[in-house]
């Protein structure tokens, strides 16, 4: 616990703050997206914008997998869980996400649906061991860092032999979708937003290395540095990136060099690429589809796979229509430009999957940081 | 009860609670006599009645209830029986009042163990005896397996204001301080711990604990300069300081880095994603006190074991908005909310 501190110190953190004011030059702006909601709450909750010169800007990225889960996949588990023998397990963070209909997987199991909130994919394994009579279903959501256990758990219920087993597999790729966001026409044509940097992210280089990211330093010309979660990792990351915009260079630098190596976790990618394959495309709230961003279960997997086991149809939806989930996190918007929140839209009574998690860009507002919109006001 | 209208004897070490604990029988009255009044045994209970009769004392009266579901039901530092007693105490206590006596209602589950259910009560007994707070009435039903989990416990306290002193919610001043009375989180952690079976170094013990002698002292040397005091249950430190500005119309500021916490409580809510600020507690209270009599308690929290490491966090101010704000460790602002979501069922 020490060794987090260490990252969390006030005193460097004012010391770092001064030196990025010096480094940043006055006559210019800098606009960095933070990809991951892991920097998006980091930011919120230890204040990091009061740290910053006001010519310094964050926008929140898209990298919360609860906020970019379509409405149709949620509807798809609701109703999966509505099946006679269905155990569904997910991760607490979905169970309030709206779906269609004013419906959420907690108002599925308030009416009876056995819904089940897991820590891991390998709870869910064993819930399925301990209960060979219910037909259990894990709800796998997340960016390349959840991917591997959910891989485990597969390979471990194939090993098993358990027939009563299986995945909604929705996991998604990063670098899919900051492609996606650097080639929008928000950003390439209609230059609704200015893009300087990126933040890139912790957990997830940690699996896939700092290389992927190459690609869009040199193609799309925008600066990228990985950075650790802890709130002077993150400080650091701006630091560095105002340094490369300033000498206009666009590199891949690596801030959070204690975790993140240039190759990734071999093992890692390697029981990911055993289990999984990639999809055509797959469906993001915000971004619409995205060609091969997410993952399904190769077929000597198929027998765990729900969506084949179940036959799971996939029925687009809209989403609330007043929503601006899909703008902000696009970066086009901000959580205060959207009429619905801290209105209608709070974490109590969340319209938009930004509102849900912790790690979303307008529960993390909501949460940590309304108080800066009463100073403008 | 007496002469025994039953003969065979309880049998707690393998016995187990079923229907007919409940069903109004001789079953029902040997469970109650055998296992209850044994725990809890005082004058009023020895009476055997379905009420318990005492004299009214002088001045205003209070009277709080609240119900007990903890799961796990035994956990380090405590278990749902010491915290149905310190939890309704506390609640008394915390309009500066003097507890006097408490009931104690049980819900029991069909199936289980005689031993464990002795095990509550009789640590309810030494928690009220250690408190001065007799239990002195009670009732017991069974359902069906499957229909609660165990034990749920439900307790009623009432006690006695000093004259003259009249805490409420509705009155923090812009300018009073805000006192804490100890470190945060420890119950809260100390519960979720032991249901995820996580060990840690240093084993993190729940606060449970009865406040009212705390309260006495504060009562003794902040009179009327005591305004609100609350204990931060569920939904932690985060939740009753948002309480207590919505009731005011205050808003609040304070410091991270004047809240006590325990720094294997801090390890273990970074490890469950957890806010050491929405942990549940259970032997803590916030005070706010006028800012000329915030020293003179302060200092009488130091004194009592109970508030050695109590502290002056921050202060109300005027803010129609009613936030909670705190300066972070790292120097920057941030709100600090309610709990939003069910991240900790049952934690008390």
């Amino acid at each position: 616990m020490r060794h987090a501190e260490e990252y969390r110190d006030g005193r460097i953190a004012r010391a770092l703050g001064a030196r990025i004011a010096r480094a940043a030059d006055p006559a210019a702006s800098y606009r960095f997206m933070e990809f991951c909601g892991g920097h998006t709450h980091a930011i919120a909750r230890y204040g990091i914008e009061d740290l910053l010169p006001g010519n310094v800007q964050l926008i929140h990225g898209p990298g919360c997998p609860v906020c970019v889960l379509p409405v149709g996949r949620i509807d798809a588990a609701i109703r999966l869980s509505e099946r006679p023998k269905v155990t569904l397990c997910t991760y607490g963070d979905l169970m309030r996400v709206p779906g269609s209909h004013g419906m959420s997987l907690l108002r599925a199991k308030a009416t009876g649906a056995d819904i089940r909130m897991i820590y891991s994919a390998l709870d869910a394994l064993r819930i399925a061991e301990a209960e060979p009579n219910r037909e259990v279903v894990f709800f796998a959501i997340g960016f390349e860092t959840t991917t591997p256990p959910t891989a485990l758990a597969i390979r471990l219920a194939a090993e098993r032999k358990l027939k009563n087993f299986t995945v909604f597999c929705n996991h998604v790729l990063t670098p899919s979708a900051i492609q996606n966001i650097l080639e929008s026409p928000d950003l390439r044509t209609l230059g609704r937003v200015r893009l300087d940097g990126f933040i890139g992210p912790a957990h997830v280089s940690t699996v896939i290395g700092s290389e992927p990211y190459a690609f869009f330093a040199e193609e799309f010309e925008k600066p990228v540095v990985i950075a650790g979660f802890e709130p002077l990792d993150v400080m650091q990351a701006i630091l560095m990136l105002i340094g490369q915009v300033n000498e206009g260079r666009h590199e891949v630098e690596n801030q959070y060099r204690r975790a993140v190596r240039p190759q990734g976790n071999d093992r890692a990618k390697a029981d990911v690429a055993e289990v999984f394959e990639l999809r055509k495309s797959f469906e993001w709230r915000g971004l619409g589809l995205v060609p091969y961003s997410g993952l399904r279960l190769k077929n000597a997997y198929a027998a765990f796979d729900a969506e084949r086991h179940f036959g799971i149809e996939y029925l687009p939806a809209p989403d609330n229509p007043a929503c601006e989930c899909g703008a902000i996190l696009r970066g086009v918007k901000k959580p205060t430009d959207c009429k619905l929140f801290g209105t209608v839209c709070t974490p109590e009574t969340p319209m938009g999957s930004c509102m849900v998690s912790a790690e979303g860009a307008c529960a993390a507002h909501w949460t940590y940081g309304r108080f800066r919109d009463r100073e403008a006001s | 009860m007496s002469p025994k209208a039953y003969r065979r004897k309880l049998d707690i070490r393998n016995g187990r609670v079923d229907l007919s604990h409940g069903a109004g029988g001789r079953a029902m009255a040997q469970l109650v006599a055998d296992l209850f009044h044994e725990a809890f045994d005082n004058d009023w209970l020895r009476r055997g009645n379905d009420q318990a009769a005492f004299d009214v004392a002088q001045g205003r009266m209070v009277m709080t209830t609240d119900s007990y579901v903890v799961s796990p039901l035994f956990f380090l530092g405590g278990d749902i029986g010491s915290l149905a007693v310190h939890g309704t105490i506390n609640d008394v206590a915390m309009a500066g009042a003097q507890p006097l006596y408490l009931s104690a209602s049980f819900i029991l589950e069909e199936g289980l163990a005689l031993a464990e259910l002795k095990r509550i009560a009789d640590s309810m007994g030494a928690a009220a005896r250690a408190a001065g707070v007799p239990i002195v009435t009670g009732d017991t039903k069974v359902v069906e397996r499957g229909k609660a989990d165990g034990v749920f416990i439900s307790t009623t306290g009432i006690g006695v204001v000093p004259p003259g002193l009249d805490l409420s919610a509705e009155k923090a001043l812009p300018g009073d301080r805000v006192i804490l009375s100890g470190t945060i989180g420890d119950h809260g952690v100390a519960v979720m711990s032991k249901r995820q079976n996580l060990s840690f170094e240093t084993e993190i013990i729940s606060d449970s604990a009865a406040l009212h002698g705390l309260v006495a002292t504060m009562v003794t040397a902040g009179g009327q300069g005591l305004r609100v005091m609350r204990d931060p249950t569920r939904g932690g430190l985060g939740a009753t300081l948002n309480e207590l500005a919505q009731q005011s119309g205050v808003g609040f500021r304070i410091a991270e880095e004047a809240v006590p916490v325990k720094p294997e409580v801090t390890a273990a809510c970074e490890l469950l994603g957890l806010d050491p600020l929405h942990v549940a507690n259970e032997g803590k209270l916030v005070a706010v006190v006028a800012p000329e009599s915030a020293e003179a308690v302060l200092a009488a929290m130091r004194a009592h074991p109970l508030g050695c490491a109590a502290a002056i966090i921050g202060e109300a101010v005027a803010d129609e908005n009613r936030f909670v704000e705190m300066t972070t460790g790292f120097g920057g602002g941030r709100i600090v909310d309610w709990l939003s979501g069910e991240q900790l069922p049952r934690i008390c």
